[in-house]
């Protein structure tokens, strides 16, 4: 196994025991990338070459000079006797939606594309205080703005490592691709509405959704204030909870995250599941969901080959110890996406309005007669189709003659899917669930260009993973297998406000039951 | 039926959204704008009590758990001015310069 491959945890150990320095991590790092990026995406008009096909493409922009500095930096304090940090030398992606000190942090935006953040979100400054070392910033659908990081302006966009020929979900799609193909032991994500754990499901990766408020979003450019969760995509269980244990925590610059002390996740990882109460719900394998060719919502049985890996490991959960609660009801997961599209379109118009082409980022070039037609020029130009989508409905939903009908009405039935968490999880309630054991996806990941411009199909993709976004509960997605074609498979566990460390437990007690099974050994198409 | 979104109504919300589409691009976007509207219309397939309240958010944002307000003492902007001047389109003398400014002679 080559140093790009090994888990993160794996890689403090070897460097704090001298066997490898953190240059030497990183240096062979960016030759994986080198290997296997293939051409840079790029904001000008897209022309497609050969190799575009064959590349990942998860990088917008690398900082290698950067990293070596900080690479050099730690080998310096482990060369004085120093502790360099839980995260010391781990090579670290960052999906371009974070503000980084003197990088170009760009949203995946042509409005962005030349913006050079003048601070550091606080999530990479603390990753980067524990060692971590930052390699680039991965690219994402615009804004965040979508499920397959096609809608980039940075093209070509993100290629799935198992298939490249597939998208590798989105929007946090380069972190999930860089992190399955080694080109990063971890990437910082983020999930509005699955928009970590639907990307790691599709490129067989680890990938969490803290509860909101566990960690920062200073430095986070805004989509829906409400439901953005900053979160680690790794490649192990133990590598997210390290992660993860390296960001949380209250901080003074963002108010929404929370006064709540982060326990020690890594310590918690090996309580196995014996006496825990893991909940199937019916309302997550049977679900309503547009049909491909009409459009028509209808009600749809999950394929087999993505629930029956689910039912697998509950059994294997059961034999390790765990109780199964069966038939959990959910009744209103079916809302989660209408609502969606209520509520983080009005969240994402307003938070859009301060891309107007006067304090920073793209002011169009044509000459303008006034203050308002530079705004639409700029505005015309610089967004693509998705934020354009999103500030329009968001207008429209809530504006004052139908906020009513719209905003009112989602805001009640984000009520009602949190009381469905909260019935599932009460432990004075007849279910009395620990967790809840679901499908990350309704389906494997899907070909480049077969959803794109269906925007109603787009968002659909993130059925299962939305309700715990607006519930504001952790959500987690691990590796569970390959469907017959050989792509990867998610499963997503769901648990109580605060409790990711019980999420991180039974997915370790699965990782370790499921550690000999064939799928584990196979290797994405680009490393094969 | 009928599109909730007429092309009246899409004229409207661009120019309240302060964009400016070419005929081809209005009309796709208008035409998913219904899409999304037709699956936003499950929201009416349950009933909903008025009594239900609205959920700004999902986690419970209680005192016990909010942090406290930061001391009230003056901090300068880090030295940051320059720099963050210096991502203006325009700029000048510390100012941010924009084209004229729509107004009415009283």
């Amino acid at each position: 196994m080559q140093l790009p491959d090994l888990p993160a945890y794996d890689l403090v150990a070897r460097l704090k025991a001298r066997e490898v320095s953190a240059l030497e991590i990183v240096e062979a790092t960016l030759r994986r990338i080198e290997a296997v990026e293939g051409r840079a995406p790029s904001p000008e008009p897209y022309l497609p070459a050969p190799g575009d096909e064959a590349g990942v493409h998860a990088y917008i922009s690398l900082q290698p000079e950067r990293a070596l500095d900080q690479a050099r930096a730690i080998d310096a304090r482990l060369a004085r006797g120093e502790d360099p940090g839980p995260l010391a030398g781990v090579p670290l992606s960052i999906k371009d939606i974070f503000c980084v000190e003197g990088t170009l942090s760009t949203a995946g935006s042509r409005m962005l594309a030349n913006y050079v953040a003048p601070y550091t979100a606080t999530p990479v400054a603390r990753l980067e205080a524990a060692g971590a070392v930052t390699l680039g910033k991965v690219n994402l659908d615009e804004y965040t703005y979508g499920s397959s990081t096609e809608s980039s302006a940075f093209q070509p966009s993100t290629r799935n490592p198992w298939d490249p020929s597939r998208v590798p979900g989105g929007s946090s799609g380069g972190s999930a691709a860089a992190v399955a193909a080694g080109e990063s032991a971890l990437s910082l994500g983020t999930d509005t509405a699955g928009s970590i754990r639907q990307p790691a499901a599709f490129c067989g990766v680890v990938g969490l959704k803290p509860t909101y408020g566990r960690v920062s979003r200073y430095g986070l450019i805004a989509f829906g204030s409400s439901l953005d969760c900053p979160g680690p995509v790794a490649r192990t269980t133990r590598d997210a909870a390290l992660m993860l244990g390296a960001m949380a925590g209250p901080d003074p610059r963002d108010s929404t995250a929370a006064n709540v002390p982060a326990p020690d996740y890594a310590a918690a990882l090996d309580g196995g599941v014996r006496g825990l109460r893991i909940g199937l719900s019916a309302d997550y394998f049977r679900i309503r969901f547009p049909d491909p060719e009409t459009g028509e919502l209808r009600d749809q049985t999950l394929p087999d080959e993505i629930a029956a890996p689910v039912y697998a490991a509950a059994e294997l959960l059961r034999q390790a110890g765990a109780e199964i609660v069966p038939d959990v009801p959910m009744p209103n997961t079916h809302l989660a996406i209408p609502a969606y599209f209520v509520i983080s379109r009005v969240e994402a118009a307003s938070n859009l309005h301060r891309f107007d082409g006067v304090k920073y980022g793209y002011r169009t070039s044509a000459p303008v007669a006034d203050l308002r037609e530079m705004y639409r020029r700029t505005r015309a130009e610089a967004f693509g189709p998705q934020p354009k989508l999103r500030i329009l409905m968001g207008m429209y939903v809530s504006g004052a003659q139908y906020a009513k009908q719209y905003y009112h009405r989602a805001l009640q039935v984000r009520t009602l899917i949190r009381r469905d968490f909260e019935a599932a999880f009460d432990p004075n309630g007849p279910f009395r669930c620990d967790v809840l054991l679901t499908p990350t996806t309704p389906t494997a990941a899907f070909k480049v260009g077969a959803v794109y411009g269906d925007s109603v199909l787009m968002q659909y993709a993130d059925l299962l993973t939305v309700p715990a976004n607006h519930a504001g509960t952790p959500g987690l997605s691990i590796p569970a297998g390959l469907d017959g074609q050989g792509l990867p498979l998610g499963l997503q566990l769901l648990g109580r406000d605060w409790d990711e460390a019980t999420l991180l437990r039974v997915a370790a007690a699965y990782e370790q039951l499921t550690a000999g099974a064939d799928w584990r050994r196979r290797r994405p198409a680009v490393l094969a | 039926m009928s599109d909730e979104i007429t092309p009246e109504l899409f004229a409207h919300l661009v120019d309240l959204a302060a964009l400016a589409l070419s005929a081809e691009e209005g009309e796709y976007l208008r035409d998913q704008l219904n899409g999304q509207l037709k699956a936003v219309h499950e929201l009416e397939r349950i009933p909903v009590p008025d009594d239900i309240p609205p959920a700004a958010h999902g986690v419970p944002f209680l005192p016990a758990i909010r942090p406290d307000l930061r001391a009230d003492e003056a901090r300068t902007d880090a030295g940051l001015a320059e720099r963050i001047l210096a991502q203006a389109p325009e700029q000048d003398e510390g100012y941010f310069v924009v084209p004229d400014i729509p107004h009415t002679d009283l």
